[in-house]
């Protein structure tokens, strides 16, 4: 499978997507005014990734900042990977919060509590 | 008499101003606002947790205001641009306030007003839910709206949303959405 390399911008996050490492990363601004179609390509790739996964996969969130409007596609990135993990996978998705930033952390438990996938909430301690 | 839009938008000019604009309300606009705020803000001696508090709900405030306004009818658009829209960001002492003010057509008074109330009624925990529920429920809009917006907004800052609908000419009024971020003891 071809990976997912994106580059960020000032509104959008860096997106690296590795089928043959299991390594997901989304990182960065996450605050574009319509998100879905940056999203799309996403969650297309973890559709076919979904077919064969890697034993494991590790998905590594670490956002600045992000939108309502992204908040639900990111959750849609979220249910692929929900689905990876039942399907007998194993999925962490690893939660970066910077420190004292409580609404990110808050948003992290938000969706740890829609999606069954094993969350890790991480400090970012400077 | 009619609502003065502009003499409104002068009098929240008061204390000391981030940001004022009153136009049509483009990406642009958006990205241009968001910069200079992020530059007033780390010049000056500001928290971060607060920083990122405000930047947050001036996304939120913005979007929302792009995704929500209404094309002007025939009468209006000789007195205002298109997509007409008013921000003004401020801070007096410990609270930021974000204003920002659009027409409205009165058919749609009902439905934000009562969202509006609700979302004030509502304690924290039942706004985690109410987030939580629309979240996992409701589908975006074509323009990538989730009615998430003003949920995020009361959230993050904790406090009430505070509004008023002017009447200005004949189905139109002017909506005024006022949030305020208040910081803690330092």
């Amino acid at each position: 499978m071809e990976p997912i390399s994106i580059e960020g911008t000032t509104k959008t996050p860096t997106v690296k997507f590795d089928a043959g490492s299991g390594k997901i990363e989304i990182k960065g601004r996450s605050i574009p005014e319509n998100s879905i179609e940056f999203y799309k390509p996403m969650v297309d790739w973890l559709e076919e990734y979904a077919k064969g996964p890697m034993d494991k996969t590790t998905v590594n969130v670490q956002l600045e900042y992000f939108n309502t409007s992204s908040s639900k596609c990111i959750l849609d990135v979220f249910k692929k990977l929900e689905a990876i993990h039942k399907a007998k996978n194993e999925v962490v998705i690893n939660w970066y919060y910077e420190e004292d930033d409580e609404d990110m952390l808050e948003a992290g438990e938000d969706y740890e509590s829609i999606i069954r996938v094993p969350f890790k909430m991480i400090e970012i301690v400077e | 008499m009619s609502f003065d839009v502009h003499e409104y938008f002068s009098k929240l000019n008061g204390g000391d101003v981030l940001v004022a604009y009153k136009g049509s309300i483009t990406t642009d606009l958006i990205n241009n606002v968001l910069e200079e705020i992020e530059e007033k803000m780390d010049g000056a001696d500001e928290q971060a947790k607060i920083k990122k508090k405000v930047y947050n709900v001036l996304v939120e405030s913005l979007q929302n205001l792009y995704h929500h306004i209404e094309e002007l009818p025939d009468q209006l658009k000789s007195d205002f641009e298109s997509k007409f829209g008013i921000l003004v960001v401020s801070r007096k002492k410990d609270t930021y306030r974000i204003s920002t003010g659009n027409f409205i057509s009165s058919g749609k008074i009902k439905f934000l007003k009562d969202k509006i109330d609700k979302i004030n009624s509502m304690s924290v925990d039942e706004l985690k839910d109410m987030y939580k529920f629309i979240l996992n429920h409701q589908k975006l809009s074509a323009k990538g709206g989730g009615g998430l917006g003003l949920v995020d907004i009361a959230r993050k800052t904790g406090n009430k949303l505070e509004y008023t609908f002017q009447h200005y000419q004949d189905d139109y009024y002017f909506f005024n959405l006022d949030v305020y971020i208040i910081e803690e003891n330092k």
